[in-house]
């Protein structure tokens, strides 16, 4: 690192490491996410939106509850399931947690092989992720079947207790249920693009007419590991309270 | 931390298996503490670290936080602890409004 390096300091110019490069990073007047493809940063400023909203639902959903006179009702029991006989509290939303860490293993072995120009695999993982999430929207389906039809759960009201719960309930796995299906929708179209070879060509995109590189999975990725970490704090917050 | 010099992220297959084991084990534990139905602040405290222990471990390694540039870490990481905040003021509203339900309508039932 030179005196005329830093003075001119292009995007050339050796990166500090640790806070002096946060500092650098930010001061350097050109773009302050280094190394990063533009597609990951707006990915990742896109899901620290996405926060914010997410965390209003649950931040909302915990003052209701705590200031409601009527017991709430329990997650535990309205969400059991009886197997072989067996009265198992919260089997399906277990399951659920199971089919979605699952889907988040193979996403992000899908992004190491797609960096790896294995066409092949990466493909088949991204169908797996694909799968497993579709798999978890069916199941959600199911939950809200339950809940509709056999315990009469509206937004306005319950058998069970607090009539919030309903709304909450809805609201927040409804929410919740649409990302993963958005995903799982993009995830197909992202298998598609990758077993045509798309990514090894670098052919433009469809939208933006950029070359189109495995970069683009690990940023799909993102979105699905942060549908899974949502799910880790609604499965706290709501199934497990 | 960050020294990353490649744009893509490229890491041995084992980190990821290894995490993934272990956000299954957590998720197990999360479970159990349902499944053995603890209560009171016991509960409160273990599904609190398991859930903070799996969303780090999402964030860190499967979203390759540890391995992006501190810029950017810090761009992510730091706004949301504004929550706290939030939960903060959404705890006294809330505490607030029972109080004044259990005294305006807690005697009429």
């Amino acid at each position: 690192m030179t005196q005329s390096g830093q003075a001119t300091m292009t995007e050339t110019a050796p990166l500090l490491d640790g806070t002096p490069g946060v500092i650098a990073d930010w001061s350097s007047d050109q773009r302050a996410f280094k190394k990063t493809p533009w597609g990951k940063a707006m990915m990742w400023i896109f899901l620290l939106s996405d926060t914010f909203i997410f965390s209003c639902f649950l931040i909302s959903y915990g003052t209701v509850r705590m200031s409601t006179t009527i017991p709430w009702p329990n997650a535990s029991e309205v969400f059991a399931l009886t197997m072989f006989g067996n009265h198992v509290p919260l089997l399906l939303i277990a399951i659920m947690t199971f089919v979605l860490i699952t889907s988040s293993g193979t996403m992000a072995l899908a992004v190491n092989f797609g960096y790896r120009k294995d066409r092949m695999t990466c493909f088949w993982l991204l169908l797996a992720t694909a799968l497993l999430g579709a798999t978890f929207v069916g199941m959600q389906a199911y939950e809200w079947t339950k809940l509709i039809v056999e315990e009469g759960v509206r937004p306005w009201g319950n058998p069970m207790g607090a009539p919030q719960f309903g709304a909450i309930f809805f609201m927040v796995t409804g929410f919740h249920g649409t990302h993963v299906s958005i995903g799982v929708l993009f995830l197909f179209i992202m298998a598609v693009k990758v077993v045509r070879g798309k990514m090894d060509r670098e052919e433009p995109g469809f939208m933006t007419g950029r070359p189109q590189d495995y970069g683009m999975v690990e940023v799909m990725g993102l979105y699905w590991h942060f549908v899974d970490l949502v799910w880790v704090f609604i499965f706290a917050v709501f199934y497990l309270w | 931390m960050s020294t990353s010099t490649t744009e893509g992220q490229q890491h041995p297959l084992g980190i990821y298996f290894q995490i993934w084991i272990l956000l299954f084990v957590l998720s197990g534990f999360s479970y159990a503490v349902d499944y053995f139905q603890f209560e009171g602040y016991l509960r409160w405290f273990l599904v609190c670290v398991f859930m903070m222990l799996k969303a780090g471990l999402i964030v860190a390694v499967f979203m390759h936080m540890i391995w992006e540039r501190l810029a950017l870490v810090y761009a992510i990481i730091v706004p949301p602890l504004l929550l706290l905040v939030f939960v903060g003021i959404g705890t006294l509203e809330g505490d607030y409004t029972f109080l004044t339900r259990e005294i305006f309508f807690g005697g009429a039932e």
